[in-house]
């Protein structure tokens, strides 16, 4: 298991989020405002749409040459001193850093905020080994406090407020107890907490945001320093890193950090980069250990179409655009990967046998947001349907496709299609309230978990030209024909003005056109 | 410390299967054509300088420019009242104010000594305009990584030539001391956080106060 793992399907977990109103009005100002200020801050950079491209193809370049980028990245980290270690799975991930600290007697580690480690589910396991991980990013501090999961990528606590945080400080951090919920004493007193454990906690890990097969170097990118001195003060240092994270040459990093930024905390450079190579003597840890982790990465590197998935920096600009995501939270997605790109990484790196991460591609209205600010053009929306193609064709037949093949065999011919349509009308009967079926039996309550399907007008379209055509036959003045818009239309090489502009006609002339024909 | 050199017996099976599942996964890829890096219009020297000196402000860091004769007053404005500042070895001597108490990292000093500095005046190696970030290769004028870590002040002099207008043009100049193995830090204001209720709290773990002081050429 790993923390990739959901619990539930989507709906059944969302469920318990959008019934909270706190909850939504938190993600609603949080994500509201981190998507106007990126806006701004991309707005800066005419070139964009080039940047974006060319970080597309800078992480398709890794890609698809990725065996040789790792062994460059692995000779160059030994070369400068570092050790590197290849991980396929969490399990195997965690034994390593386990080893790493019990040979040197370490009890506590300090820790680098780390999608990854979470994704391994790192801390547990080193507890299991009577080993003490401290979180020391000021979002993962507090959800580590109270025993609690990341719901954003960005702002891991951003589902608790002040007045909680301050409660929760008061009760667990040591010598503390009258702290007011001002975000700046909160942040102070997380700064006294951590401040002895960096001077001298002798073991750190950290994850990578980008790896230089070239040069062997590793980046982490941070607001707060407590990344820096985690790199920095420890006398060790584990690194893990997906796979995908490694590009070619030292120049590969600019692009980079121009797009990471501006969409991730929508800043024009985040406050601290740091970039290391191996073990620089007499400067920071004079032990390095990388972690190469693969964790299902090659099957979403070996499906063609999904690979596009393994370009993701990380920056969560798709979940702060994202109207599933902006009512739900990230909890929902039951994954350390929330969001559109949760929805599309989740299932490939578990392989789509998970049937709650199967769940996770029809999390979408596919509106394309995600895809828009995509600063590597992951066409998420395009991922999204095709794995759910995917997840359909593992079930075999089904409501939808048993549906889908009555409906091809319907409506092949208009009898049968008007014959379908009486039948449905005869049973739908005890179906509708107010106009809308709310509830579908057997097979097809599926369609109905999530959405009101409208009723059956009394009558539809062929059965109303039909009666039209009846009543002119027995006026023999009116010479039968298409409605005058349609003969307008054809008439025409554009279509005709007012449905250019509108789209509609005005009603008034509509109905007007009606009475002439009658 | 001991420092445990074999690597697990699991680790070479581990590295062959994944070189494999990753050769399989990826053989018969079409190679991919990058296209060319965007180029904005190029600013003078001046704007350069106003251009950085908006987004340090920007950071609510301090900015300063002022000729080189100028600089040992400036510096002693920034330091304030700062006992135990931290110099590093390659800061030349006219760049300080006269009876400076300084702290040399010669021999080495511990974290914990390291704590008791008040502030440290470091040089760098390039910054951007752009987005008034401050790049360390942690060469003699800037002292490895904790000097510039630890102590609440970081004054920062950065020479006007060293100001380029983008990221690209930084990295690319920072390429020497990278394939040197030299480790680097960029800064883009003081450590701040937005973790709470999404308020932004400045100065969390790194330095407090950012002073950015530019040598008027």
């Amino acid at each position: 298991m790993s923390g990739l793992h959901p619990k539930a399907p989507f709906p059944k977990a969302a469920e318990a989020s959008v019934n909270q109103p706190q909850l939504r009005a938190n993600l609603r100002k949080v994500t509201h405002t981190i998507r106007a200020k990126r806006a701004a801050v991309v707005a800066e950079l005419p070139y964009w749409e080039q940047l974006r491209q060319l970080g597309a193809a800078t992480k398709d370049d890794s890609l698809v040459n990725l065996s040789d980028r790792l062994l460059e990245l692995e000779r160059n980290v030994q070369a400068r001193g570092g050790q590197v270690h290849w991980a396929r799975d969490a399990a195997e991930a965690r034994e390593i850093v386990a080893r790493i600290a019990l040979a040197h007697g370490e009890r506590e580690l300090i820790k680098v905020k780390s999608i990854t480690s979470d994704e391994i589910e790192l801390n547990q396991a080193l507890e299991e080994h009577g080993i003490h991980a401290i979180e020391t990013d000021l979002a993962e501090l507090i959800v580590q406090l109270s025993h609690d999961t990341p719901s954003h990528i960005l702002v891991p606590a951003i589902h608790r407020n002040r007045a909680e945080i301050q409660a929760l400080f008061n009760a667990e951090l040591p010598g503390e107890g009258g702290l007011s919920d001002n975000p700046q004493d909160l942040a102070a007193a997380a700064r006294r907490y951590l401040r002895h454990k960096f001077l001298t906690t002798r073991m750190a890990v950290s994850g990578a945001n980008f790896a230089v097969a070239e040069t062997g170097t590793v980046c982490v990118v941070e607001s707060e320093g407590n990344g820096r001195m985690c790199l920095t003060l420890p006398e060790v240092l584990v690194s893990i890193m997906g796979i995908e994270k490694v590009l070619d040459t030292w120049e590969d990093i600019a692009v980079f950090m121009e797009t990471l930024p501006r969409s991730s905390t929508a800043e024009r450079m985040n406050p601290y980069n740091s970039f290391w190579s191996g073990v620089t003597e007499g400067d920071g840890p004079q032990e390095f250990h990388l972690i190469l982790l693969d964790n299902g990465r090659t099957h979403v590197l070996a499906d063609e179409f999904g690979r596009q998935t393994l370009r993701c920096i990380r920056c969560s600009a798709c979940l702060n655009v994202c109207p599933v995501y902006e009512r739900a939270g990230g909890h929902a997605y039951g994954s350390v990967y929330p969001g559109p790109i949760g929805s599309i990484l989740t299932p490939q790196l578990l392989g789509m046998h998970d049937k709650n991460a199967n769940s996770l591609p029809f999390a979408s209205s596919l509106c394309g947001a995600c895809y828009e600010v995509c600063p590597v053009e992951i066409n998420i929306p395009q991922v999204l349907i095709y794995l759910r193609n995917e997840g359909n064709a593992h079930k075999g037949p089904n409501a939808e496709s048993l549906a889908m093949g009555a409906a091809r065999v319907a409506m092949s011919e208009g009898w049968r299609w008007e014959g379908a349509l009486r039948l449905a009308r005869l049973g739908q009967g005890p179906l509708v309230r107010q106009g809308e079926i709310s509830w579908l039996p057997g097979m097809l309550a599926g369609w109905t978990e999530v959405r009101d399907l409208p009723a059956l007008p009394r009558e539809g379209f062929r059965e109303w030209w039909k009666a039209r055509e009846g009543s002119r036959t027995v006026d023999a003045n009116t010479q039968a024909g298409p409605p005058d818009i349609v003969q307008d239309a054809q008439n025409r090489e554009s279509p005709p003005a007012n449905v250019q502009e509108g789209g509609h006609p005005p009603a008034g002339q509509h109905g007007q056109e009606g009475e002439d024909h009658a | 410390m001991s420092h445990p050199k074999s690597v697990h017996p699991h680790n070479a099976e581990a590295r062959l299967e994944m070189l494999t599942v990753i050769n399989r996964a990826i053989a018969g890829a079409a190679p991919v054509e990058k296209p060319a890096y965007p180029r904005p219009q190029p600013l003078s020297a001046a704007e350069r300088e106003e251009q950085f000196r908006d987004r340090i402000l920007d950071y609510r860091a301090h900015y300063t420019r002022v000729p080189l004769a100028e600089l040992p007053q400036a510096i002693a404005a920034s330091l304030g009242r700062a006992q135990r500042v931290l110099v590093p070895a390659g800061i030349p001597a006219d760049w300080l104010p006269a009876g400076l108490e300084q702290l040399r990292d010669e021999p080495p000093l511990s974290h914990a000594q390291l704590d008791r500095a008040e502030a440290v005046v470091t040089g760098c190696a390039v910054a951007v305009s752009e987005t008034g970030t401050i790049c360390l290769d942690h060469g003699a004028e800037q002292g490895r990584r904790a000097l510039s870590l630890i102590p609440d002040l970081h004054v920062c002099v950065v020479r006007e030539n060293q100001i380029v207008q983008t990221v690209r043009g930084a990295v690319e100049r920072l390429g020497l001391a990278v394939r040197a193995g030299r480790p680097l830090t960029w800064l883009s204001g003081g450590s701040a956080t937005s973790d709470i209720e999404l308020v932004r709290v400045e100065g969390v773990h790194g330095p407090r106060a950012l002073h950015v002081i530019v040598i008027a050429e």
